[in-house]
């Protein structure tokens, strides 16, 4: 059965398994959750705006993404980034978008109608009063929503917001589809080299399994604080 | 932006020379139903056994139910899909490794049993929080009048808890039919891979993915509502309120 399994192909493959792939999933789960929760949070803010257009926009776009899966956004992106490019720099042609530009543009526009939702119920939780207090003492808009809603809703949401973070960090594998090499796709590409599908992907498994466990404990752990603290 | 649009490249004929393109990205929209209802079966009772047993009085099964849980929650669905496929079938004795490889629809089997037991971790979770929800009294209440624990849970826990759970499951059956497009890296021609292959050959890649999620927002509407439907459809009237405002005694 496990007759001749060759544990040693992952040790001699582990600089570039962690140095090159484990890397770029890191950096682009960061880079998505901070570029995705900026956004979302100004999704949600518009969705929520009395503003006339402005929540049906947003409450469209954020509808539409999640109403996608996240390998036929990927194709979009993978696809449309370079003519986005091309529009924003005034080029007479599409432009080469690296790998990891595209990804991140990909994972941060399509975690943003994630983030909107969460940080629009966080937004919900606040009392109203809140926001007629701050109104009252004639703070304008945005001074009321950075220094006395955002700063709570975003502490509510917390534990939800990283959840969707690990998630993140899992979905990240699917950049596979546009054969980009993450940890995943280092792993394949070895793999598919050296003949060794079995030893690549259970350990690239086990190592998402750690990671997502340590990191779900983790925020259990922070959940349970924060729920005492209040 | 300088993109030709032909719009009418749905109706051209595919290089596979009998079908149109508009035609291949159905049968791409028939397997990515297909598996998702297939998989959503066994993802409903799958789940439905292990969220019970993690709400039951005996802690290793408890223990066993957290810990199926936790195992395909944390695994990214695409590795799941790889260990399925490439890797089961290698550590399996070796006439049921190659039987596993050879069928027909293979790669249609393995996505539908990755799929349905990934899903029915996440839908053990909304079945605990859905019995968890309930008051500790109705438990007691069944074991008093006599009903043996099975029996508590089919008469008196899980008609009440799935009730409550309707919106979230809902919330699942939509992910299960989006989450089947990972199946094109296993080699399913489902919605995503039709359109993508579409792409490939037209060089209409816009119009091609454009048709798809089309199709996935229609798929969207329809099974939406069919909640809706439902979740009014099974009401029990002044018990819970289902989302609207409890009715005016």
């Amino acid at each position: 059965m496990f007759s001749n399994i060759d544990w040693n192909v992952i040790i001699r493959s582990l600089p570039y398994l962690f140095f090159d792939g484990m890397r770029f999933t890191i950096m682009l789960t960061l880079m998505a959750t901070a570029g995705g929760i900026v956004i979302g949070t100004l999704l949600a803010l518009a969705r929520l705006s009395n503003i006339p257009g402005l929540s049906q926009i947003a409450g469209t776009y954020v509808n539409l993404i999640r109403s996608m899966p996240l390998v036929l956004v990927i194709f979009w992106f993978y696809f449309l980034v370079p003519y986005i490019g091309q529009w924003i720099t005034g080029a007479s042609r599409p432009i080469q978008v690296g790998a990891f530009l595209s990804a991140l543009v990909t994972f941060t526009l399509f975690e943003a109608a994630y983030f909107c939702e969460i940080m629009r119920a966080g937004i919900q939780s606040i009392p109203r009063g809140q926001v007629q207090a701050a109104q009252a003492l004639g703070m304008p808009y945005w001074t009321s929503m950075l220094e006395i809603i955002l700063p709570q809703a975003f502490r509510n949401m917390l534990p939800i917001l990283l959840t969707q973070t690990i998630i993140l960090f899992q979905d990240t594998s699917l950049v596979y589809v546009i054969s980009v090499t993450d940890f995943l796709g280092a792993a394949s590409k070895i793999a598919q080299r050296d003949g060794r599908l079995v030893e690549m992907y259970l350990f690239a498994a086990v190592v998402y399994f750690v990671i997502s466990l340590a990191a779900s404990y983790s925020v259990r752990r922070l959940q349970n604080r924060i729920a005492i603290i209040r | 932006m300088n993109y030709n649009w032909n719009w009418g490249i749905f109706f051209q004929l595919s290089p596979d020379g009998t079908y149109t393109y508009l035609q291949l990205l159905l049968f791409g929209a028939g397997w990515t139903l297909a598996t998702a209802l297939l998989a959503w079966a066994i993802a409903l009772s799958v789940g439905a056994v292990v969220g019970v047993i993690r709400t039951s009085p005996n802690p290793w099964l408890v223990r066993l139910g957290n810990a199926y849980v936790e195992l395909f929650r944390n695994i990214p669905l695409l590795v799941q899909m790889f260990l399925w496929y490439f890797v089961l079938p290698e550590i399996m004795p070796q006439a049921i490794g190659d039987w596993l490889k050879q069928s027909a629809n293979a790669s249609f089997y393995n996505a539908v049993i990755c799929l349905g037991l990934y899903t029915s971790a996440r839908v053990a979770e909304q079945v605990k929080a859905g019995i968890l929800s309930l008051r500790s009294g109705q438990r007691m209440a069944g074991l008093a009048m006599g009903l043996t624990l099975p029996q508590t849970y089919r008469y008196v826990l899980l008609p009440m808890a799935f009730r409550i759970i309707l919106p979230p499951l809902g919330s699942e059956f939509l992910n299960i039919i989006k989450n089947s497009s990972v199946a094109l890296t296993i080699g399913l021609i489902e919605l995503t891979a039709a359109a993508r292959s579409m792409a490939e050959f037209s060089f209409q890649v816009f119009e091609a993915f454009t048709g798809a999620t089309l199709i996935y927002i229609i798929i969207n509407i329809v099974v939406v509502s069919g909640m809706r439907w439902l979740e009014r459809r099974v009401a029990v009237p002044g018990f819970i309120s289902m989302g609207q405002p409890a009715a005016a005694h």
